[in-house]
């Protein structure tokens, strides 16, 4: 049976996108050539592959089902209404490619690349002495980044993290760059009245600490539903659909919060083509107000909704570590870099110190935050007309 | 004989770029005594500015280097001075005054302090001694209350005074080589006038050089004693002023001074260059304008001609004053273009009204306060009546902020007027709702400015043009609107393939035909031209002022055309009104306005303008 939460509608929209991205680049010459001019970065492809692997793994990660519960001899197991019972375990593509480093869990805490556990225990050796010692690990070679509190694989979580991450940068950008035009373009084209309200939501907007926002947004929708672990019947909808889910309320509110700054650049740069003279021929043509909009100003704004995406997206996972260090950000059971580092602070000033969780998280983050930075700046400079020779 | 001030050998200046080296100045050699004055002119992207850019060691690096040559500063080589050491002439032995004066003061400073900077930098002047020399130098370049200015931001001063304090700064140190980077083109021409007088008397009292870089051929006859034409980074042709507009030899040159239009040329086609100036990274192997010139020979491609002097004092680069050349067999013509310039073909259309204005008036609101409450009105156009006829053109000319860009742009209604009649074509479009004025739209278009922003770069060109056929033909299919598009496109001189590009592939000429292809394409009766000439070069001028006089002649068509350039307006208006401050001062037949102006308005503008002596012809060289 499959299972669907809201966020991973985020993960197929982001590939949408990226298939769409293509097809408009195939068709547009102005993109096509901006490509080409990206494409001859080997620094920004090198970024670019990295964060393909990055989606493909969240992509693996947003599909999964539910298996029917079976009982000791292998049988499926029917309620008694004929029905199956499905398991509460939703396990992805990539959780099922993970099996062995997933089950085969150990005891407690094991360093990267050990061959024993962290910490001592007392063992009776086969000719009934006590020892106290640091036992072997039960699956050694398995866990090359070492394994967590309960024994859990490291390597595996911070794979898990990465959905997390991608949904959090690129569902919260989707919520913000409609948001953005919408407002950005209104606001700097009909100017007037309607720039008046936009500009004071959105200095009213940023003006509010973010923080609280999200805090109080989070309460009231966030902790209702679906925290991340185990799925429980109330969260499901006709067996397949999750609606209720933290992540993507955690999506919307930073979405929400975080529109003003590209809508504040759209509406300047709107202010800007508004005079300039194409748009004075449309309308020496008689076009109407929304036709300038969507054939003049639109596409012209499209680089600063690219660069935006990219750049922003980056902030976004860094904000969602920082959200859920604070535990404001995703559910404690969600597997995210955020926790990973909320849970390290603790072992940090353990003795002897327990790192790898850090390290691990920081390597994930980083590998997916400056591949997006690089690859942001390179496709800022292919597209900005600016930097482009006339 | 004295050592000149500055003394360039052989200067190469030489770009990398995603296509190889662009030789941008490739052995230029010229001198400047004490006291002179060098015109270097050319049209943009010849390698003028980049010499200048030479001279004073400010080449764009890493992109630009010195690729060989030497300059000579009083006597004194500086290309291969440590850094330290350039900085010290720059400002203080050499220095340079920009075309824009709005953005070569830095906005955040007042403008007494920058110049007291630039005092202190290269003087050991104590800071009241500084201000006293900046005072100094502020009367001296007839800014008025120098007391009261020197605490002043640039913003609140005019371009005049900006462009004022810049000299100012570059004169402050008494330098011995003044380069002048088209210091007037930015500026009105009443105050381009005084600003050439001003440098000149400088020139005059403080003994320096002075490197005046142009592309106004008319000034340059009025201010320098000797004159360099280049092309494609080379010179090519040198001379002393008076000799060279007397008796051009390069065909470059004489093709330049003929596409300059003027009241003389009224009625016949401006003379132009095919093609566009060859990018500075493929270069010809012969002589660099082989290819566009009028008198090509089979050798030209292939050979290149050396600089030789070829009359006391006037060095030419063309293998037609060359007789050794002349008598080899490859010096048979390929071109012979006549030198006689044919009349603008087709008849001159009757006079029957098409536009009536009346008492037009468009205020811009002030909105001041915490509520933005109206507190007043600019009054931009302020009661202006004016009438056109079908087939004529009426020039509307002033100043920048006289109002005449909002003047046209309320008459086909792109502005809302406040007051007045718009009478067009029997209907008074003055109240007429956006949807009643559909009709007109296709008969009342506009050709705009800057050829870069005048297009939506993400539109292929067919989008461009097809855009207005859509709205305003709504029974037009789609394949008649292609036809359409082609047709309108052969008429400004581009072919229909160019409708699949986008913008950027088309040079700024090119984009010019693109914006009046797009008003053509639905038929208008009257187009509004807002300083559609101005941008572009005086040759690519010709072609499109060319283009605009036989379209007229052709459909009948009625401009109303919006310039600062009284040169264009001379040449191409049957009509014109004086606009000032709003109102229209004076109004009339060319000829009667030019002869006979009658405002002082009037009277000052025509003054201002350089220009050439009336009466001069130049004929091509070459006899056969």
């Amino acid at each position: 049976m499959p299972v669907i939460f809201t966020s991973d509608l985020v993960v197929y929209l982001l590939f949408a996108g990226a298939f769409y991205f293509m097809w408009a680049v195939r068709k547009d010459g102005i993109l096509r050539e901006a490509w080409k001019d990206v494409k001859k970065r080997r620094l920004a492809m090198a970024c670019l592959a990295i964060l393909s692997v990055y989606s493909l793994l969240a992509l693996a990660d947003s599909i999964r089902w539910r298996d029917a519960v079976r009982d000791d001899k292998g049988r499926v197991v029917r309620s008694p209404g004929g029905t199956y019972i499905y398991s509460a375990e939703a396990l992805s593509v990539l959780d099922r490619s993970l099996s062995k480093i997933r089950l085969e869990g150990e005891k407690t805490y094991s360093a990267p690349l050990a061959t024993r556990l962290y910490t001592k225990e007392s063992m009776e050796l086969p000719d009934g002495r006590v020892v106290r010692d640091y036992p072997g690990l039960k699956h050694p070679g398995t866990h090359f980044l070492g394994t967590d509190k309960v024994g859990n694989d490291v390597f595996y979580t911070a794979l898990k993290g990465i959905r997390t991450g991608i949904i959090i940068g690129a569902g919260a950008t989707i919520v913000i760059i409609p948001f953005a035009i919408l407002f950005g373009v209104v606001a700097g084209y009909y100017g007037g009245v309607v720039d008046d309200i936009v500009q004071y939501l959105y200095t009213t907007l940023a003006s509010i600490p973010a923080v609280l926002l999200i805090v109080a947004f989070m309460l009231l929708f966030g902790s209702k539903g679906y925290q991340g672990g185990l799925i429980q019947e109330r969260d499901v909808f006709l067996g397949t659909l999750v609606p209720n889910d933290r992540l993507f309320w955690l999506c919307l509110i930073l979405g929400v919060t975080s529109w003003t700054d590209l809508c504040r650049l759209i509406r300047g740069e709107t202010l800007k083509l508004r005079e300039l003279e194409y748009v004075q021929a449309g309308r020496a043509f008689g076009l109407s107000r929304p036709g300038i909009i969507y054939r003049h100003i639109v596409p012209n704004l499209m680089h600063l909704v690219l660069i935006t995406f990219v750049l922003q997206f980056s902030g976004l996972v860094l904000t969602e570590a920082i959200l859920s260090y604070i535990s404001i950000g995703v559910g404690p059971q969600m597997f995210s870099w955020g926790n990973m580092i909320n849970t390290a602070r603790l072992e940090l000033s353990m003795e002897p110190v327990v790192w790898w969780n850090l390290l691990a998280s920081f390597i994930f983050m980083f590998g997916l935050v400056l591949p997006a930075n690089i690859f942001g700046d390179a496709v800022r400079d292919a597209l900005d007309p600016r930097l482009r020779l006339r | 004989m004295d050592v000149p001030v500055i003394e360039v050998k052989d200067l190469k200046t030489y770009f990398r770029t995603a296509r190889g080296i662009a030789r941008a100045v490739d052995g230029v050699s010229f001198s400047i005594p004490k006291g002179g004055t060098f015109a270097l002119v050319g049209e943009s992207g010849c390698g003028k500015s980049l010499t200048a850019l030479s001279i004073i060691q400010l080449v764009p690096e890493p992109a630009g280097f010195h690729a060989g040559g030497e300059i000579f500063l009083n006597g004194r080589e500086i290309t291969k001075l440590p850094e330290r050491e350039k900085r010290e002439l720059r400002g203080n032995k050499i220095s340079m005054i920009f075309q824009e004066p709005m953005t070569s003061l830095n906005p955040v400073f007042t403008v007494g302090y920058q110049t007291v900077e630039t005092i202190r930098l290269h003087q050991k002047k104590s800071a009241p001694e500084a201000k006293a020399a900046a005072l100094e130098m502020f009367a001296k370049v007839g800014l008025p209350e120098p007391e009261a200015l020197f605490d002043e931001y640039p913003h609140r001063l005019s371009g005049g005074m900006r462009q004022r304090v810049m000299i100012a700064m570059a004169l402050a140190c008494r330098p011995d080589l003044l380069i002048a980077d088209e210091p007037t083109t930015a500026l009105d021409v009443t105050i381009q006038d005084q600003i050439i007088r001003l440098i000149k008397d400088l020139k005059d009292s403080m003994r320096m050089a002075v490197l005046l870089i142009t592309h106004n051929l008319a000034l340059v006859y009025r201010n320098a004693e000797n004159v360099c034409v280049m092309y494609a980074g080379k010179v090519a042709e040198m001379s002393p002023t008076e000799e060279l507009f007397r008796n051009p030899m390069h065909p470059y040159t004489v093709k330049l001074l003929r596409s300059i239009p003027g009241y003389e040329k009224r009625g016949l086609m401006l003379d132009t260059i095919p093609g566009s100036v060859p990018p500075a990274t493929g270069y010809p192997a012969g002589c660099r304008f082989s290819g566009r010139c009028p008198r090509e020979m089979e050798g030209c491609a292939s050979i290149e001609p050396e600089l030789v002097e070829r009359a006391p004092g006037h060095l030419v680069s063309c293998h037609l004053h060359d007789p050794e050349f002349m008598s080899k067999p490859y010096s048979k013509p390929l071109k012979h273009e006549p030198d006689k310039l044919p009349p603008v073909p087709g008849p001159i259309a009757e006079k029957t009204p098409l536009l009536d204005v009346r008492n037009l008036k468009t205020y811009y609101p002030v909105r001041k306060g915490l509520l933005k409450r109206v507190r007043g009105y600019v009054k931009a156009v302020d009661g202006i009546d004016l009438t056109i006829a079908k087939g004529m053109t009426l020039a509307l000319v002033g100043e920048s902020g006289c109002g005449k860009t909002t003047a046209g742009k309320s008459i086909i209604r792109l502005i809302r007027p406040d007051d007045g009649e718009i009478v067009f074509k029997g209907t008074d479009i003055f109240g007429l709702s956006e949807r009643a004025l559909k009709p007109m739209r296709s008969k009342a278009q506009i050709i705009f400015q800057d050829p870069y922003s005048s297009l939506n770069p993400r539109l292929m060109v067919r989008d461009t043009i097809e855009e207005g056929l859509k709205t305003l033909k709504p029974g037009m299919g789609r394949p008649a609107r292609l036809e359409r598009i082609a047709q309108v496109l052969e008429r400004v001189g581009l072919t229909p393939e160019m409708m699949y590009r986008y913008p950027h592939e088309f040079s700024g000429g090119q984009r010019q035909r693109i914006g009046i292809a797009r008003a053509l394409a639905v038929d208008p009766e009257f187009i509004v031209c807002d300083e559609a000439v101005s941008a572009l070069d005086v040759s690519v001028q010709a072609q499109i002022l060319n283009l605009l006089k036989s379209i007229q002649r052709d459909t009948g068509i009625s401009y109303l055309f919006i310039t600062h350039d009284l040169a264009v307006v001379e040449y191409i208006a049957d009509e014109v009104a004086v606009m000032y401050m709003g109102h229209i001062v004076e109004r009339g037949n060319t000829e009667a306005i030019f002869s006979n102006p009658t405002h002082d308005y009037t009277k000052k503008l025509l003054n201002a303008i350089p220009k050439l002596p009336p009466g001069m012809t130049w004929k091509l060289p070459g006899k056969h």
